[in-house]
């Protein structure tokens, strides 16, 4: 089976302070660590769980700059048998232009199943994944908790509001666009990063794959960015954690829920 | 004058309450726009909400067959792309959601119309619209402007707008036939499986002590239970604790798991990403506890603790005795 799997780097914005750059298009991103998208981590997990299972090679694919291939490294220590980036240059891509791409690179290559994760930590804006499926004319799922490839197809297990799955059977070649939690992703230490240093990761630049600027160009674009506008939000306790923890437990006795 | 699509969701045999919000943002926008609001609905034959519907649109256009009585994404889009090319509409509203997520992307490229994803407004000036989306885990607010185009293609968070009041329309309905040469669906729907039953039932707890990403390890929940064990509540979670396999799926508050009502929400270490919060809203009180002091968690809650989780856990539960 030939899998190929869609992956992000994308900057770690958690429990940071970010602070909006002089354009007003994007955050400050020169103080930020970088990681794999969540997402993604779980898509080439499960790209390489089922090359386990039933053989064949799993390709790992980025659109991006040189310090983009970090992900790419990482994929090729999880299992992945080679990797591609696609260098977009000095390009601002949407997600139609990063979905043009990648349909174009993976057009030239076998596949039985594409991945992607559901949406990306950053933008989320989950659709990248299926447009590629579109521009290749794939089946697709959205929101993906469950593969399990049988025959000339698949029973995928979408996640739904409520704790619903809904279960169907899919035609494959297919793209699946992966949701957290449907497996563990296992651990990459460095050791294992080194060790995968010797696999292939090829570069390919956008033109080389026929696209020009115009064909790249951005159908949506960033007008500003702003910070969140003021609400009233919480009332903040403050003190050491015993005057908080006393504090916490007034609130309780008030609301009735103290034992 | 122009006309505004919504797509209308429904599951079941119910509109799901997403539908209602796109309606509501829909009607403001035809207001002041004076455009038209027409609702496409895809579903079985005489579905039971039809006459919701008409109440809310000035027309509703109808697919009935047996095959688009559950949502199929190959079908959706064939008879929406085809819908579209016809009546090149202004807007198309679809909810962000699982199904929609689904088929808006392949709307998008296969009818040039510039797409927006999970959107918390719309604004138009000058015939021009815009989105607004949150990014970078809620932190920041981002307004996004479209390609020139005829047409425009928005999804909508769940929540961002309120409930559409029935009553102001007698829509006027068109019943239309699926197309004779409509392509097979490549994916077949087998069955709906309820995943959140467990052992313990987090909707009926007064308090619940929850716990997100923040407590860090697997090793550490089972401080978190002793104290809601301690303080008489049930243990719950957002979703990083489920998709770690810390605590199983019946734990997990927010819109893929369950929506709850307790009188206090104390949450721990928890972020506050919208599809948490959305499981909330029935929370009389909300407690958050965040060493992030710009954790969305706090434009939520009623208090806030800008400290580290497990010292004023191990505080409280040194005061329970």
């Amino acid at each position: 089976m030939e899998i190929i799997v869609c992956v992000k780097r994308v900057p770690l914005t958690q429990e940071v302070d970010l602070e909006i750059n002089a354009q007003k298009t994007d955050v400050r991103k020169d103080m930020l660590a970088y990681s794999i998208n969540e997402w993604d981590n779980y898509a080439i997990e499960e790209a390489v769980l089922l090359k386990e299972k039933q053989g064949g090679n799993v390709t790992a694919v980025t659109v991006g700059n040189e310090e983009d291939e970090e992900v790419l490294r990482r994929c090729l220590a999880m299992g992945a048998d080679k990797a591609i980036r696609v260098d977009s240059g000095s390009l601002v891509l949407d997600s139609v232009g990063v979905a043009k791409a990648l349909a174009q690179v993976i057009k030239g290559m076998p596949h039985d199943l594409v991945l992607t994760g559901v949406q990306a930590d950053d933008l989320n804006e989950g659709s990248v994944g299926t447009m590629v499926a579109e521009m290749l004319g794939l089946s697709h799922a959205a929101v993906v908790r469950g593969v399990e490839p049988e025959g000339d197809g698949a029973t995928v297990r979408v996640e739904l509001e409520g704790g619903v799955d809904e279960v169907s059977k899919i035609t494959t070649p297919a793209l699946l666009c992966i949701q957290t939690g449907i497996n563990e992703p296992r651990y990459v230490s460095i050791m294992g990063i080194r060790k995968a240093a010797k696999k292939e990761l090829n570069v390919v630049k956008v033109e080389d794959l026929g696209l020009s600027q115009d064909d790249l160009a951005p159908w949506t674009t960033v007008e500003e960015l702003y910070l969140p506008p003021e609400t009233e939000g919480a009332e903040f306790i403050e003190g050491d954690p015993a005057t908080v923890a006393e504090a916490i437990l007034r609130i309780l006795k008030e609301k009735g829920v103290s034992k | 004058m122009g006309e505004i699509f919504v797509v209308v969701e429904h599951r079941k045999g119910e509109v799901r309450e997403i539908t209602y919000q796109l309606f509501w943002k829909a009607n403001e926008l035809c207001q002041k726009l004076s455009h038209t609001l027409t609702a496409v609905l895809l579903g079985g034959k005489n579905e039971p909400f039809l006459d919701e519907i008409k109440e809310r649109a000035d027309k509703v256009i109808v697919f009935e067959d047996e095959r688009v009585k559950h949502f199929n994404g190959d079908f959706y889009k064939e008879l929406l792309v085809r819908l579209i090319q016809e009546h090149r509409p202004f807007l198309t509203l679809i909810g962000h959601t699982p199904w929609g997520m689904d088929f808006a992307p392949s709307l998008s490229i296969k009818t040039g119309y510039p797409l927006a994803t999970d959107c918390v407004d719309i604004l138009v000036e000058n015939g021009r619209p815009r989105a607004v989306r949150q990014i970078y885990t809620g932190k920041i607010f981002s307004r996004v402007a479209f390609k020139d185009s005829e047409g425009y293609l928005v999804t909508v968070r769940s929540g961002a707008f309120p409930i559409d009041k029935a009553g102001e329309h007698k829509g006027e309905v068109v019943k239309k036939d699926l197309p004779e040469d409509l392509p097979e669906a490549r994916r077949q729907f087998m069955a709906f499986e309820d995943t959140g039953a467990g052992a313990i039932d987090i909707t009926q707890a007064d308090l619940l002590v929850s716990i997100g990403r923040g407590v860090g390890e697997a090793d550490k929940v089972p401080i978190m239970q002793e104290l809601a064990d301690a303080m008489g509540a049930v243990l719950s979670c957002s979703r990083p604790v489920v998709d770690k396999n810390w605590l199983p799926k019946y734990h997990q508050v927010g819109t893929s798991g369950k929506s709850v009502k307790p009188k206090v929400y104390l949450a721990f270490g928890i972020s506050g990403a919208f599809q948490h919060v959305a499981g909330i809203s029935g929370a009389g009180c909300v407690i958050a506890v965040n060493k992030d002091k710009k954790a969305p968690i706090f434009r939520v809650a009623d208090y806030g603790v800008v400290e580290d989780l497990f010292k004023v856990a191990e505080a409280l539960k040194g005061k329970m005795g």
